[in-house]
């Protein structure tokens, strides 16, 4: 009996595995299998031509750009919100979650209007058709990555290290630079390998923002498999991001394992702030990193409260009926993002938290594999697997592919790496001694998980909980593929559906339905996401 | 011997080339795929009087799809057949997705393939032939296959539209236009390889100035700053003045004043915009019976409902777009704003399967360098 259970103990660390091997790798493997059927042209074909190296070269130097760019401008308010506690402070970790759900038709409108107003039209600064256009827009989208999951992290950190390293004469920077920087390095990884992998799947913001001048291996994989409906050159392409993404995992998983040591955790580091000077600091930096996040989104309120003579609330009031080319009303359409968010999210948390049990506690031969599983679906194009979803799921063994069920499932693979790198560090990071001296007072394996290891998790499992809400409220390209139902229509198709059509009426709708959706994202996040340990 | 066989040869290339130029018919020497209307050997689902009540139909469409409450539910009503419908992208993931799963397919009816899009369907054996008995009311010049393995649904024009009071100088009247130094950095059009409209203007210009012109037109165009983007809306409301553009000159569709006309806020007694008669290209949209489906009458059934004037006559304000039946009447605004031109460039959809990737490949090469 005992046996029984040890041995059925052993298997579930492999269930995280499976899971994502059934909705991730079968579904991925069947279109490269298709692909190469059809014959990849690797002598003289789209492959070794110049614009696919150059397209291969520019993913990577914008993606590198992006995730920089992003730190920079993410981590003054990462440290912000980990160490001071003020008012609002909550508020802010949801609200950076805004861009995450915006259709990027309605970012890239937003940041075009912002670049007529401030001049940024020309020039290598302009906010339109140029790389810093692309970096921009990917900035804006991924600050919530670094805050909530540097931030998150850091304010679970005890500050005893740093004020011993204090008294004993470090200045504020060398505490910082020697103390506190080696002890994030973990949710640094974490953070940054996210953003890098958003940056390098990104398709939208490339298309849309880049003026088509630009390409991605995710844009030439969109176009070989949709415009010139060729699967053996987009299954080859798919094979080339594949590699990179799974090299670049095994490498960051390789400089975390140096780095999996135990360390002191807190409550909640946060303490007010202590002068008028650090007040001062704190309003620059929040106001810094809100305005940058506002500016677009100003435009969107222009828009949705601007009517033929004046101002008004004449849209907002227009989304009680049912508007033109849509199939549901408003109403109906943000009940049903909320509830695909919240059914993406459960499925996100459960193979997530499960994943990353298996990667910190499992059996060594699952632990790599599935750190390696869990993060190849955010590095791969929408396009193979929407496509490859099609072909595996048909009826012959399960016929998911035409059930309402994909949709929450596909948006779940995309919200799980950020459950799991948000709860890996902090498991890691449990003082082995701590569990030591429960097994001492005579706790089994599973009540110490229950007791110590679960408490502490808990809000690194909300925080990516709430990432994984965002995603499912947001909607993810790769469903738009599988085919859903029209009474299903969310609320950013929705958006997307009135903005292509002519009409001044349809596009104040569309701004009107955006602030909607940015008022019921802050909100939901804000509700799933209360971070008890850290008090926020 | 070897004389023999390559006399045979030439003979045979003799025979394609007359072919060909036969196919192409405007004396411009247009490749054409040669597979996409041959007899497709297939049997045709005939439309019989069996109780289908009962059947649940899937019907694939693009996300552009939309038509009022209550009509469909008339079809079942009249038959006892119910229609589920899916959305899966813009048409031309519709086409891909239907190319993939071919055979197996994951709906019974596909509505939006287009002519530009056609032969590719066509050549992949999506459909299975059925001629509605409501053919005789739809213009012969809509239905293309010979076999009716598609159905024409409805129709519009990708046209050039203008603002008109944001023009610099007088309307434009032709494509070359659109290249002069007057219009310099007004003109925005779309990515062909993106855009569905896009591809239709691209179509435009290789007709208007034939296989030896278009490349050199696209030049001129691109020293005149034109402006390329991914997608019709990032057009439309970015660069156009519709949006706050700067750009009065955008392609779009021939419907689309109407829309500006019905959507103005405040209301307006004219459409601020004006089309460009000269750049219209005919889009024709069809909906096929999928090879492989289990309910092949109820899917004749759901072609003839679509077809029918009930759904026909709801088509113009929800899609925007003309309905194939001649018999279906249409709504003011359409009649008054929207007329369509007589003579809208088209082109064989064998033509554009044969040449696509190399033009648009050309085109890449040219305008984004």
């Amino acid at each position: 009996m005992e046996r029984h259970r040890a041995r059925l103990t052993r298997w579930a660390w492999y269930a995280p595995l499976a899971a994502l091997l059934v909705l991730y790798g079968w579904p991925v493997l069947e279109l490269l299998v298709r692909g190469i059927r059809e014959g990849i042209d690797l002598a003289d074909g789209p492959l070794t031509t110049r614009a696919t190296r150059r397209a291969i070269t520019f993913t990577i130097t914008q993606a590198v750009l992006s995730t920089m760019a992003t730190l920079f401008l993410a981590l003054p308010l990462s440290a912000l919100l980990a160490n001071r506690r003020f008012r609002g402070r909550r508020a802010i970790r949801a609200f950076v979650t805004v861009p995450f759900v915006l259709p990027t038709i309605v970012v890239a409108s937003a940041m075009l209007a912002t670049a007529e107003r401030t001049g940024l039209t020309d020039g290598p600064f302009a906010l339109q058709g140029s790389l810093t256009a692309i970096v921009a827009a990917h900035v804006f989208f991924n600050v919530a990555v670094v805050v909530r999951t540097v931030g998150g992290f850091w304010s679970g950190l005890a500050a005893d290290q740093e004020r011993a390293a204090r008294m004993l004469g470090d200045g504020a920077a060398t505490a910082m630079w020697r103390v506190t920087l080696p002890r994030l390095r973990p949710a640094l990884a974490a953070a940054t390998v996210i953003v890098f992998l958003f940056s390098f799947t990104s398709f939208g913001v490339v298309l849309i923002l880049g003026g088509t001048r630009f390409r991605t291996i995710e844009t030439e994989i969109f176009r070989h498999a949709v415009s010139r409906t060729d699967f053996g050159t987009a299954a080859a392409l798919s094979i080339i991001q594949l590699v990179t993404v799974a090299a670049l995992v095994v490498v960051d998983a390789r400089l975390r394992q140096r780095l999996n040591r135990p360390d002191d955790l807190a409550i909640d580091r946060a303490i007010p702030f202590a002068s008028t000077r650090e007040r001062i600091v704190g309003l620059v930096v929040v106001g810094g990193t809100l305005t940058f996040l506002c500016v677009p989104m100003l435009a969107l309120l222009e828009g949705a409260f601007r009517t033929g003579d004046g101002w008004g609330l004449d849209h907002l009031e227009s989304l009680t009926d049912r508007p033109p080319f849509l199939t549901v009303t408003p109403a109906r359409a943000i009940l049903n993002s909320l509830a695909f968010g919240l059914l993406a999210m459960v499925f996100a948390t459960v193979i997530g938290a499960g994943a990353a049990m298996a990667i910190v506690f499992g059996p060594r031969r699952s632990r790599r594999l599935t750190d390696l599983a869990s993060m190849l679906p955010l590095g791969t194009s929408a396009v193979t697997l929407g496509f490859g979803m099609l072909l595996a799921f048909d009826d012959d063994v399960i016929e998911l592919r035409s059930s309402w069920l994909i949709i929450p499932l596909a948006q779940a693979l995309i919200g799980a790496p950020f459950v799991v790198r948000a709860v890996v560090p902090v498991l890691r990071a449990i003082d082995p001694a701590m569990r030591e001296a429960a097994a001492t007072l005579g706790a089994d394996a599973a009540t110490i998980r229950r007791t110590v290891d679960a408490p502490i998790a808990r809000s690194a499992v909300l925080s990516g909980a709430g990432f994984a809400l965002a995603v499912g409220l947001g909607e993810f390209g790769a469903t738009s593929f599988v085919g859903r139902d029209p009474d299903h229509m969310t609320v950013p198709l929705a958006i997307e559906r009135l903005l292509s059509q002519p009409g001044d009426v349809l596009q104040g709708q569309a701004m009107a339905l955006s602030c909607v959706l940015t008022v019921v994202t802050v909100a939901a996040v804000f509700a799933v996401d209360r971070d008890q340990r850290a008090g926020l | 011997m070897h004389t023999t066989h390559s006399r045979r040869r030439s003979a045979l290339i003799v025979l394609v080339v007359a072919l060909l130029a036969a196919a192409c018919g405007s004396g411009d020497d247009f490749a054409a795929s040669e597979a996409c209307f041959d007899d497709p050997n297939l049997d045709a689902v005939e439309a019989g009087d069996a109780d289908l009540s009962g059947t649940t139909l899937r019907l694939a469409t693009h996300d552009s799809f939309f038509v009022s409450e209550g009509t469909l539910e008339a079809f079942t009503a009249e038959t006892g057949i119910t229609v589920e419908q899916v959305a899966a992208g813009d048409a031309g993931q519709v086409v891909s997705s239907a190319v993939l799963t071919a055979g197996n397919p994951t709906a019974d009816v596909l509505f939006g393939i287009d002519n530009a899009f056609l032969c590719r369907g066509l050549e992949a054996d999506l459909f299975t032939p059925y001629e509605s008995g409501l053919l005789d009311s739809v213009d012969d010049a809509l239905e293309l296959d010979p076999h009716h393995r598609v159905t024409p649904i409805d129709f519009g024009d990708v046209c050039v539209n203008y603002w008109t009071d944001a023009l610099p100088g007088s309307a434009p009247t032709s494509l070359a236009d659109l290249a002069d130094s007057s219009n310099a950095g007004q003109f925005a059009t779309m990515n062909p390889e993106t855009s569905s409209p896009g591809f239709a203007f691209l179509l435009a210009s290789i007709a208007t100035f034939g296989e030896d012109g278009w490349e050199d037109y696209w030049r001129d165009l691109v020293a005149n700053d034109v402006a390329i983007t991914a997608g019709w809306s990032d057009a439309y409301y970015g660069e156009f003045t519709a949006g706050g553009g700067a750009r009065s000159i955008v392609t779009s569709y021939a419907s689309s004043p109407p829309a500006e006309f019905l959507f103005a806020d405040p209301p307006v007694d004219a459409p601020p915009t004006g089309v460009l008669d000269e750049s219209c290209f005919r889009q024709i949209e069809f909906a096929g019976i999928l090879r492989g489906t289990e309910h092949p009458e109820a899917a004749a059934a759901l072609i003839d409902f679509m077809l029918g004037t009930t759904f026909q006559e709801d088509i113009p304000l929800n899609m925007f777009v003309y309905p194939a039946n001649g018999d279906a009447e249409l709504p003011e605004a359409f009649v008054e704003f929207g007329p369509l031109v007589d003579d809208a460039l088209t082109m064989d959809p064998a033509v554009i399967e044969a040449n696509r990737d190399d033009w648009t490949q050309r085109w890449n090469d040219i305008v984004l360098g």
